[in-house]
């Protein structure tokens, strides 16, 4: 990127800070870019896969096999009106979707895509991802209230409740990677993962946590089972009820981005990100299956993401009180009892990184 | 014991939700039953219930004897009917109007008809684009009758032996 850069005519003659921006801009384009086709073929992927589990066959009208579906919802939902509505809070309306994609966007900058491409190689990369992720129910939440719709305001309360609830086990089972791997840096915490197959992954050695936070995830991100803040039986929509055209469209692609977004950093936690499961398998010798890329990295984040549409398809909705149960009484005991076996097998030298 | 034991171990490992995704994740390889409408089309009965027509004799005569029958029978009321003698001195109908929008497609009418007169097809794909276009004058009924007099016959033939 900065090559191709310089090679711009009288690029080195701008101000030094100049260029840094440039250069850093010129990497957050691409990755937004990226991301938002992304998302768009999410939405596609996942009406293709229900209908799949459904046995329909899903969109296949637009474009080969519907794979113009996303452009056509986008365009359909540009041309839309946006309808503020009366006695809403003007500002915090128009606001409340840009606070939630912002969070969904900006945690990329410490995603590590390989092992040398990443944005901002910062040490404490967890506390900003779970900062970040945090900042995200606000939107939700401003949504809610400055709608002036009680349907929204459920959704909103329930909603932050929840997602309060989750974020407390998914807290604690990020505790458990940190003390596996011994850094807060993304890359240094997929670099301990690494040195043979996937058995040196910290899927296995951390497996309660790794499922509780993969469940607490789908929780953070509204997805069904845990979507009661947009419950459609009872509150029509949730919180974002009042909105429409690209307001809506906002907030549908902050969904689906916190839902890639999840599933990369389940990668990079508990499935070793960019390494590959078969590294130091003679069979393969030097094919791009043995080696460690962004191919691995995007599988796995892929798959975490068929399992979104997956639990999507197959689980009923929870009921309140149960996620609630759920969070409180089963992942946090969960996570902190596994937290102090863990302590006890470090303490030990017991398991793969013991150092 | 054994009972709680087997029962912690099924909450915690999610044993049931496992079996649901693994019920999902089968139904996802199986063929699937979508029909791509305007360009596949389901099989249809010969008795399928569709549009109404009117059909004539061989020799070009009307069947329709304005018996009223049909009029009778209509569970919605669709069917207006006015007699009157025709040029030849039998009875015929002046007026024979079927609103559509009433119709609720039963099939009595074509049941009750003792000359076999008002049928319907299998006709299912018209539409209307202004209002009174749902109104099937005798005219219409007669023009639908004529042009699929073979394809009325051919069903009529076909369900014949069951009737």
């Amino acid at each position: 990127m900065e090559a191709l850069l310089n090679a711009l005519p009288g690029w080195t003659l701008l101000p030094e800070t100049v260029q840094t921006v440039g250069v850093i801009v010129a990497q957050i384009v691409p990755i937004l870019i990226a991301l938002t086709l992304c998302v768009a073929y999410l939405t596609y992927a996942e009406r293709k896969v229900i209908g799949y589990i459904q046995n329909r066959i899903g969109p296949n009208r637009v474009g080969y096999k519907g794979l113009l579906q996303p452009f056509a919802d986008v365009l359909k939902l540009m041309l839309k009106e946006v309808v503020v509505p009366t006695n809403s809070n003007r500002f915090l309306f128009v606001i409340a979707p840009l606070l939630a994609i912002i969070p969904a966007f900006a945690t990329w900058a410490v995603i590590p895509f390989t092992d040398s491409f990443v944005l901002a190689d910062i040490n404490a990369g967890l506390l900003y991802v779970l900062a970040l992720t945090s900042v995200g129910v606000y939107g939700v939440i401003l949504a809610g209230w400055a709608s002036n719709s009680k349907y929204a305001f459920l959704g909103a309360m329930r909603s932050a409740a929840q997602i309060v609830a989750y974020e407390i086990a998914m807290g604690f089972a990020l505790v458990g990677v940190l003390m596996a791997a011994g850094s807060l840096n993304l890359s240094e915490i997929v670099r301990a993962q690494a040195g043979g197959t996937l058995m040196s992954w910290f899927w296995l050695p951390l497996l309660p946590l790794f499922v509780v936070y993969f469940i607490s995830g789908i929780a953070e991100t509204n997805r069904a089972p845990f979507d009661v803040a947009e419950g459609e039986s009872e509150i029509v929509a949730g919180f974002h009820v009042e909105y429409s055209g690209m307001a809506f469209a906002v907030f549908f692609l902050a969904e689906y981005a916190n839902m890639i977004l999840i599933s990369a950093l389940t990668a990079l936690f508990f499935l070793g990100g960019w390494l590959s499961p078969f590294a130091g398998l003679p069979v393969l010798g030097d094919t791009f299956l043995a080696e460690s890329g962004f191919f691995w990295f995007a599988l796995k984040t892929a798959l975490f993401l068929f399992c979104f549409l997956w639990f999507r398809a197959t689980f009923p909705r929870y009921r309140y009180d149960q996620i609630m149960r759920l969070g409180w009484k089963v992942f946090i005991p969960v996570t902190i009892i596994w937290i102090f076996v863990l302590g006890g097998m470090v303490y030990l030298e017991i398991g793969p990184w013991a150092r | 014991m054994s009972s709680m034991t087997r029962s912690f171990f099924k909450t915690y490992f999610l044993w049931e939700l496992l079996q649901g995704l693994r019920l999902t994740f089968r139904n996802l390889w199986v063929r699937k039953f979508t029909v791509a409408y305007p360009e596949e089309k389901t099989p249809q009965s010969p008795r399928f219930r569709g549009l109404h027509a009117l059909r004539r004799y061989a020799n070009g005569e009307e069947r329709c004897i304005a018996c009223k029958l049909c009029e009778a029978v209509c569970p919605a009321l669709a069917i207006t009917i006015e007699s009157a003698t025709g040029p030849d001195g039998t009875r015929r109908t002046s007026r024979y109007d079927i609103d559509l929008f009433k119709c609720i497609y039963c099939g009595f009418c074509e049941e009750a008809c003792p000359v076999d007169a008002i049928v319907e097809t299998r006709i299912h794909e018209y539409h209307m684009e202004r209002r009174g276009e749902n109104i099937m004058s005798k005219d219409k009924l007669l023009a639908v009758g004529d042009r699929y007099e073979a394809m009325i016959a051919a069903d009529k033939a076909a369900d014949a032996r069951y009737r």
